[in-house]
């Protein structure tokens, strides 16, 4: 496939970035979106260019480093990451507009790479449990409701890519809190710290600067996921559950 | 903990929702006391009669008028601060656009601050109409609220003010019931489609009806 590419190219936070054009010819229907900006690496670098920047670890779609907007979707056209996005999914000929996640608690970086450590924070807030754990144990010794913990697991899928940040039009970071909310909120380990957790990880939420939830529902479109956007609504129980329940 | 729950984005939230969801059930109650209008001048004016008398003899003269009054204008109130708040915040958190775009979301969903804003605009100058009586198109007649609404809806620009406004109603109530039910944590995969209806059915029926109103005395049917 011969495809044109317009891709976000910025030197450093700094600097004002612009879309610069590239042609790409050999593209194979087979190769993932990655492996494609791959080649153009390759070519940019014989040319003494400077190769784009883009994240990216796994290329599983289990780790949640890739990112990218393409032609106006995150993660592009297919519901999975950037890493297991195919080139079947686009025609030869195509034009593909290649853009960072645009917020702005995650300013770029370098060319398509943002920052994406206000998600760490919101963690650190309360996005875990203090129990201490030590090795695995044993699995009977805390029984959960089935539903529970299908409920849970649902909400663990999050690997934190921000994609929903990136598709929300008010760069709200709600769908990723909540997914972190619920996940742990529904299970017996997670309930000590159940109020303060989803108080904390919230103010954290707005400290960070994202936006506020306008229920556009593009955050659950964007997904790879599939974090339903009723997430956000199971969020909004526990938070207003916890302000009644703790006085502070 | 008052303070933090409106310093928060999900407190300021529950606020509009909440005050959204007690305007909605003033503009029920509103539409049904309007729809008297079809019956004639006679049961229209007691029906405005009865308001000011409304709640006797516990409340004294006008009082659960009043009272009904402050709410709503706490409600507009807290519902518009909230919603500027809000959206200058959504704004700056999300500063560059992409340059590739495609329109997403419902028409609903896109217009909600434009339709705040016209609601809000609506809500000023329907008082000044048809309660003081300030910008009344003709002689505004206290205690006679039949033949203020006829001579309104009998301006053209009575009536389009009017129609715009109530689609402009339709469309904030059609996506603001529903993100309300989300904002206060009451929704869910189940009860989606149940919620979606009740969204539209209230939409319609308060649109339809309070339009019924302008175009009534536009055909005659109310003179
Ligand atoms: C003063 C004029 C008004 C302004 C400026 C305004 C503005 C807004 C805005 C910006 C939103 C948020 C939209 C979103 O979440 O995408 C909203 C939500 C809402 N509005 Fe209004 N609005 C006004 C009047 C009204 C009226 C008269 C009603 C009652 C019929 C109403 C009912 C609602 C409801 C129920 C919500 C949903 C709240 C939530 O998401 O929890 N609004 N409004
Ligand atoms: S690179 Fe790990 S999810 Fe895409």
């Amino acid at each position: 496939m011969k495809l044109t590419l317009r891709v976000w190219r910025q030197k450093n936070p700094d600097t004002p970035g612009a879309m610069a054009t590239y042609e790409l010819d050999g593209v194979s229907q087979d190769m993932s979106f990655l492996e494609m900006l791959d080649v153009l690496n390759e070519e940019l670098i014989v040319k003494g260019e400077e190769p784009v920047a883009f994240d990216h670890d796994c290329r599983e779609g289990i780790c949640g480093a890739c990112s990218l907007v393409i032609n106006g979707d995150a993660h592009g056209p297919e519901r999975t990451t950037t890493c297991q996005l195919h080139m079947r999914s686009f025609r030869d000929g195509d034009t593909i507009d290649i853009e960072p996640w645009r917020a702005s608690a995650f300013p770029v970086i370098k060319d398509l790479v943002v920052d994406r450590s206000a998600f760490d924070r919101v963690i650190q807030a309360g996005g875990f449990i203090t129990a201490p754990t030590g090795s695995a144990p044993e699995a009977h010794a805390t029984p959960v409701p089935k539903a529970d913990a299908d409920y849970a697991f649902e909400h663990a899928e999050c690997i934190g890519c921000g994609a929903c940040v990136a598709a929300c039009p008010n760069g709200a970071a709600m769908l990723f809190t909540s997914a972190k909310v619920n996940h742990l909120n529904v299970l017996p380990q997670g309930s000590p710290e159940r109020e303060t957790r989803v108080l904390d990880m919230v103010a954290q939420m707005d400290a960070e600067g994202f936006g506020g939830c306008t229920l556009a529902g593009e955050c659950a479109t964007a997904c790879p996921k599939g974090i339903p956007l009723f997430s956000i609504t199971a969020m909004n129980k526990e938070w207003l559950r916890a302000s009644r329940k703790v006085k502070r | 903990m008052a303070f933090g729950f409106w310093q928060s984005t999900l407190g300021k939230k529950i606020v509009m929702g909440v005050t959204g969801l007690i305007m909605i059930g003033y503009l029920c109650a509103h539409l049904l006391g309007n729809m008297k209008i079809f019956f004639g001048p006679g049961e229209f004016n007691a029906y405005g009669h009865w308001l000011r008398v409304m709640g006797a003899p516990v409340l004294h003269h006008e009082w659960g008028l009043w009272i009904a009054r402050i709410v709503l204008l706490a409600a507009v109130i807290l519902h518009a601060v909230s919603a500027y708040q809000l959206s200058r915040r959504d704004i700056k958190a999300r500063p560059q656009k992409y340059v590739h775009t495609k329109p997403r979301m419902s028409y609903a969903t896109r217009t909600m601050r434009w339709g705040g804003v016209i609601l809000g605009l609506f809500i000023v100058w329907h008082i000044l109409d048809l309660t003081t009586g300030t910008t009344h198109s003709g002689g505004f007649q206290e205690g006679h609220p039949y033949q203020n609404v006829v001579d309104t809806f009998s301006t053209w620009y009575g009536n389009v003010i009017y129609i715009v406004a109530m689609l402009a109603m339709g469309m904030h109530v059609r996506h603001g019931f529903w993100s309300a039910a989300q904002t206060l944590g009451a929704g869910n995969h189940t009860r989606d489609r149940a919620l979606k209806a009740i969204a539209n059915a209230l939409a319609i029926v308060l649109t339809a009806g309070f339009i019924s109103i302008p175009v009534g005395v536009m055909t005659g049917v109310v003179s």
